[in-house]
């Protein structure tokens, strides 16, 4: 579960994790964009922003072989909608979904990577994303740990009085059940955050410490990155045309 | 309402939303610096009565609530919640942000108090609970124990007067509880003390309360409340006596 939310990498002390969250975000938001936009005919521009990533999480000191198998999680997603182009006849569209899909999951896990979490919801409040919209992703993330061990925990126990999978109760209604629980569970949890958070003063607002300000060097290295994005582009329009 | 009280419950009665009496009848004082362990079968009232202190129960209550001199009303509600801190059972409700600074943080930033003063208070409390060391960690990367300390530690940064503990020894080792029994004592807090813990209870109440049936059944000093209530190992259950 950690290692799956990036939190080994993100906590790391690089020039590029210090940089402000705002900066990375804005960063792979223009790649994605890039990305987006990059058809058939400039096809070439994906090894240019793969370089571009690797060469990103290198300077991290991100572990590049992790990286790469992260990125593969949206593979079942994909792959079948790249299967029926292939089967429709089209296996460059097939092949241009892959890539562009396993890019933008490559810019997604070089972003959480060198940014932990609590930074990049912080930088999406400072770009003026609604808090509510905030506070639910801050509590999601920081309550899915215990989540998922109390499921691991109810999943353990099915296994102890069910070993053999036998019986009249099928394994879809174990399940169910298990789900209905661990609801149940995380409303009486809700419930008791509130009571917490109202027990110390909450308003409503999450309130925050104030913080140093982005450094110049910062938005040298947005710049940098939107340059080299448009020019991989730009550049491989040219060659390819 | 006596002069050293800082709170002074008076016939508090409570129903749950469908209908389920909690509270029938609660009389109880706490006054300047004790410690009252409240004790009692799960289900007898003791945690429904905490949230009450605090103003947190839903729905409506009957009897009176007052607060170091304020009743419980939901104008009053702000001051009563910084007159008075709680630390909950079970410490991962109560750590809900990213950081522990940003969590012993929470409580001040909400009192409206200045960076520099929330900082202060945020060493000053981390101090109090020996957690200094971990200001920068997730708080769910801790050990129970060390949940416990940081949880105690916002509770501190509110600086209340008076400090709810429900089940603070729950789910520690022995070298954490002591070692948070140890924090606990040297605290000048009014505390109300909620547990099934006779260890915890005979080493920092200075008196106990046996709540049954959501009422008051048994009050005095611990070992004669442990007694009454066949809590020693000797004595019937059934011999609590009626007050």
């Amino acid at each position: 579960m950690r290692s799956l939310a990036f939190e080994d990498w993100s906590g790391g002390g690089s020039r590029i994790h210090g940089l402000d969250a705002r900066v990375k975000l804005l960063g792979a938001l223009t790649v994605l964009l890039c990305l987006a936009t990059t058809d058939r005919e400039s096809a070439t521009a994906f090894a240019g922003y793969f370089a571009l990533l690797t060469t990103y999480l290198a300077a991290a000191g991100i572990p590049l072989g992790g990286s790469l198998l992260r990125s593969l999680i949206v593979l079942p997603f994909v792959a079948g909608i790249a299967i029926l182009n292939l089967w429709g006849g089209d296996p460059s569209l097939a092949i241009l979904i892959l890539l562009r899909s396993l890019l933008s999951a490559y810019t997604a896990v070089a972003l959480l990577a060198t940014t932990p979490f609590p930074a990049l919801l912080r930088g999406l409040e400072r770009m003026l994303v609604p808090p509510f919209l905030l506070m639910v992703l801050h509590f999601v993330y920081r309550y899915l740990f215990l989540l998922s061990s109390q499921a691991q925990s109810m999943a353990r126990a099915r296994k102890c009085r069910a070993p053999l999978r036998r019986g009249r109760t099928p394994l879809w209604k174990a399940s169910a059940g298990a789900i209905a629980v661990l609801f149940a569970r995380s409303y009486g949890r809700a419930e008791r955050i509130h009571h917490a958070m109202l027990a110390r003063g909450f308003q409503g607002r999450f309130p925050v410490l104030a913080e140093t300000g982005t450094q110049r060097g910062d938005w040298f290295g947005l710049a940098a990155t939107v340059m080299l994005a448009v020019a991989i582009q730009i550049t491989a329009r040219f060659w390819m045309g | 309402m006596s002069t050293s009280a800082i709170i002074q419950v008076t016939n508090l009665r409570y129903s749950y939303p469908d209908g389920t009496a909690a509270l029938n009848g609660v009389d109880f004082q706490l006054d300047l610096g004790e410690t009252v362990a409240v004790l009692g079968a799960n289900g007898s009232g003791k945690t429904t009565f905490l949230l009450h202190l605090l103003g947190l129960a839903e729905g409506k209550n009957e009897g009176e609530i007052v607060v170091c001199g304020m009743p419980v009303r939901k104008k009053n509600l702000a001051q009563v919640r910084q007159k008075i801190g709680m630390l909950f059972q079970d410490s991962d409700d109560q750590l809900f942000m990213p950081s522990v600074e940003e969590d012993v943080a929470f409580g001040p930033l909400n009192l409206g108090l200045s960076p520099d003063e929330v900082r202060k208070r945020v060493k000053e409390s981390l101090g109090q609970v020996a957690m200094e060391h971990v200001a920068s960690r997730p708080p769910y990367h801790l050990s129970a124990g060390e949940k416990r300390r940081v949880a105690l530690a916002g509770v501190l940064a509110m600086s209340p007067e008076i400090i709810l503990l429900d089940e603070p020894s729950t789910f520690l080792d022995p070298p954490a509880k002591s070692s948070l029994i140890e924090i606990l004592q040297s605290l000048s807090q009014a505390k109300i003390l909620v547990t099934h813990d006779l260890i915890l209870a005979r080493r920092l109440a200075s008196r106990a309360v046996y709540f049954e049936h959501g009422k008051i059944t048994a009050e005095g000093d611990v070992e004669e409340v442990i007694e009454a209530a066949g809590w020693d190992g000797v004595s019937r259950p059934s011999a609590v006596a009626a007050r």
